[in-house]
């Protein structure tokens, strides 16, 4: 056990902060610990989740996908305006919308490789050119009175007790957690991630796996958007907007570097966790989603400047201390 | 190596079409070409009216893509510009609804409560070594809720302020052929050119520059990377500060989400103006140029007939892409000619020649 924390600092410390927020939600509400609770956790932020698994690997891969909100609005758009006209059945309706997302992700991911250009950049673009996209699509409307299987689609359960997002979200986890750490692709993301120059000598086709992590991206966050649509019921042009910084502290705050090439998936599956119990027992304690973020902002920064501050005032004694953070 | 031995062996220092300058002139090129088509598209659109509008409205993005650029120069940024204008904002009005004083008073207050936000900032990342892309993050939500708690969902209300506030956005310097020369715009232009100034000319601004392009070879020359580092924010929000009283003076009613996702237009603003977002290149009249460039798109587009304002944004990101593609395909360009030119130097001449076009090349390299 200490093994295994001392290998894992990051983790064992969110590991820490995530009991800690359980008790004090637990004495807070004797009905936290019910498994509707539980379900509610993450129906209730499933578009941000599962973002947020994809989201890992670009950050690992050392680039950032700003736009994932704007493609989750574009997607639902695209979904909701063909559904509205009613020239097209609502199923293949969803289909086109996510295939919409698939391709914002593969027009981002063309002009980072093609143009070499910073992805921080490129995807700003795409932040505000899809919202844009959305807007022109919906202006001023709001669509809903979508099919009743389709709003249910989340609390229906399909195995015993599991409703069909929740499953939806692990079994995309465990698949993420698979590619990410037991793949050759993962391992070439963590490469690419460390030194692209050093992953393109060694034969890795750097352009190549970027471009699938940013269809990838699109793809999920076509998704994320339909699902979204699913539990409030209606779409706006304005759907989703400002959660890329949501998802991208839950990724940093997973101990994943901004600079790319190291982290892991266990490390973001915490932050995950955390910061939805955090949410919710302030939630409980009605506190509103501002003060919220705050904290959440507060952890962010305060998880990574402890561990920085307390290294430097042991930095005295003379021992190499390895900080990679990703998989041995 | 000295500040003057640094310039005597800067290969493009001599140069009249350095890659900046042409940045900029192609900016202003674009401008000028945008401004002629939207002239055909829109009736009376060359009139006092709009570049009034223009001027008026263009002053805030300018103070923070200055902002932004300042803290991108030397590799960082900041995303928390927004939230930094809302709280200068707010405490800005309070203290006047409250005080009653005078403009030159409630800009200090503005830029101190911004300087004072921005070494929250610069503290963490300069000393902190935490990056700054987290820190901003962290920051962005900090201090909104801080206003939030602060102001306890209470609006500060036009109605309270002094009457010269409501004024100060339209005070006129002076009217050439109804077009007014606004007393913001010329402050606007005085902050982004004397940043112009001290980040060319100053041993400061070189320094800035110089972490931005290595940070690690800043460290190893001996530089005081951290404090530079650490003074940039102080800047940087000292400037989001005065843009946080231009917001006030702008808008009257203040709420606690004031300000909210001015981040990333400060951002696109400065990106478009040509300053790199992987730092040590760009300069603070290219951003000026972006600030004005996606100002001038913003409030024209709205008035094309055929176009409906929901195009705005799609169009907007559209031309913030060709705007970045253009300026890496002309950079790759100038390397590209340049490295020409030094090697038939090197083939022309001596030995003497071969060592200055190194330096060109490796000046070159350092440049893009």
């Amino acid at each position: 056990m200490r093994d295994w924390a001392s290998k894992h600092r990051w983790e064992s410390l969110l590991l820490v902060v995530l009991l800690a927020t359980i008790l004090v939600n637990v004495s807070l509400s004797p009905f936290y610990l019910g498994f509707g609770n539980f379900v509610n956790l993450f129906w209730l932020s499933i578009e941000k989740v599962i973002v947020v698994v994809v989201m890992t690997f670009v950050i690992i891969n050392g680039e950032i996908d700003l736009s994932v909100a704007s493609v989750m609005g574009f997607s639902a758009a695209v979904t909701a305006t063909l559904y509205d006209g009613g020239q097209v059945p609502f199923a293949l309706a969803i289909v086109i919308g996510i295939t919409a997302g698939a391709i914002a992700g593969l027009l981002q991911g063309l002009v980072i490789t093609r143009f070499g250009l910073p992805s921080l950049v490129v995807t700003l673009a795409g932040l505000i050119g899809f919202r844009g996209a959305a807007r022109v699509l919906l202006e001023d409307r709001s669509v809903g009175d979508f099919p009743e299987w389709f709003e249910s689609i989340g609390q229906r359960t399909l195995v015993g007790p599991f409703p069909v997002a929740l499953i939806l979200f692990f079994v995309g986890l465990a698949l993420a957690w698979v590619i990410l750490e037991r793949s050759a692709f993962g391992r070439k993301v963590y490469v690419i991630g460390n030194s692209a120059d050093v992953a393109r000598f060694s034969g890795i086709e750097v352009g190549s796996v970027k471009l699938r992590l940013f269809i990838a991206s699109g793809t999920v966050a076509g998704l994320a958007g339909i699902l979204f649509a699913a539990r409030v019921g209606a779409v706006q042009g304005t759907l989703g907007e400002t959660y890329e910084l949501d998802i991208i502290t839950m990724v940093l705050l997973g101990g994943v570097s901004i600079f790319g090439g190291s982290g892991s998936m266990l490390g973001v599956v915490l932050a995950l966790f955390t910061v939805l119990n955090i949410r919710n027992g302030l939630g409980l304690a009605n506190i509103d989603g501002i003060t919220q973020t705050g904290v959440i902002g507060l952890l962010l920064i305060g998880s990574v400047l402890v561990p920085n501050l307390a290294q430097k005032y042991r930095l005295r004694r003379p021992r190499a201390e390895a900080v990679a953070h990703g998989p041995p | 190596m000295t500040e003057s031995a640094a310039a005597e062996v800067a290969p493009n220092s001599g140069r009249f079409l350095r890659p900046e300058r042409v940045k900029e002139a192609t900016l202003l090129g674009i401008i000028a070409l945008s401004v002629v088509v939207f002239a055909f598209l829109i009736d009376g659109y060359l009139s006092g009216r709009f570049f009034n509008r223009v001027t008026t409205s263009v002053v805030i993005v300018t103070l923070l893509a200055a902002a932004q650029a300042l803290v991108i120069f030397s590799r960082n940024i900041d995303l928390s510009v927004g939230s930094m204008v809302g709280v200068a904002a707010y405490l800005t009005g309070d203290f006047l609804a409250a005080t009653g004083q005078g403009p030159i008073v409630a800009m200090l207050v503005a830029m101190v409560v911004g300087a004072v936000l921005g070494s929250v900032n610069g503290l963490l990342v300069a000393f902190g070594g935490v990056p700054a892309i987290i820190v901003t993050l962290g920051t962005l939500a900090l201090f909104r809720t801080l206003l939030s708690i602060y102001s306890e969902g209470a609006n500060v209300l036009a109605g309270d302020l002094p009457p010269w506030v409501l004024e100060f956005n339209n005070v006129t310097l002076f009217t050439i052929a109804g077009f007014d020369v606004r007393l913001v715009f010329v402050m606007a232009v005085l902050v982004v050119l004397a940043l112009q100034f001290a980040l060319a000319r100053l041993r400061w601004g070189r320094r800035i520059y110089a972490i931005g392009s290595n940070p690690a070879a800043a460290v190893q020359t001996g530089l005081p990377t951290a404090s530079l580092i650490f003074w940039s924010f102080v800047g940087s929000g000292a400037l989001a500060g005065l843009a946080g009283f231009m917001f006030m003076a702008r808008a009257g009613t203040i709420s606690a989400t004031a300000g909210a996702g001015l981040e990333l237009e400060s951002v696109a603003a400065a990106v478009v103006g040509g300053v790199s977002i992987l730092g040590g290149s760009g300069t603070m009249v290219g951003a000026f140029l972006g600030a004005i460039f996606i100002d001038t798109l913003k409030l024209s587009l709205v008035r094309v007939p055929e176009v409906s304002e929901f195009w705005r944004d799609a169009f907007l990101g559209i031309l913030i892409l060709a705007a970045v593609i253009l300026d890496t395909l002309l950079r790759n360009r100038f390397n590209r000619r340049w490295s020409a030119e030094a090697r038939k130097a090197m083939e022309s001449t001596g030995r003497t020649a071969v060592g200055m076009a190194r330096a060109a090349g490796g000046g070159g390299t350092a440049d893009a």
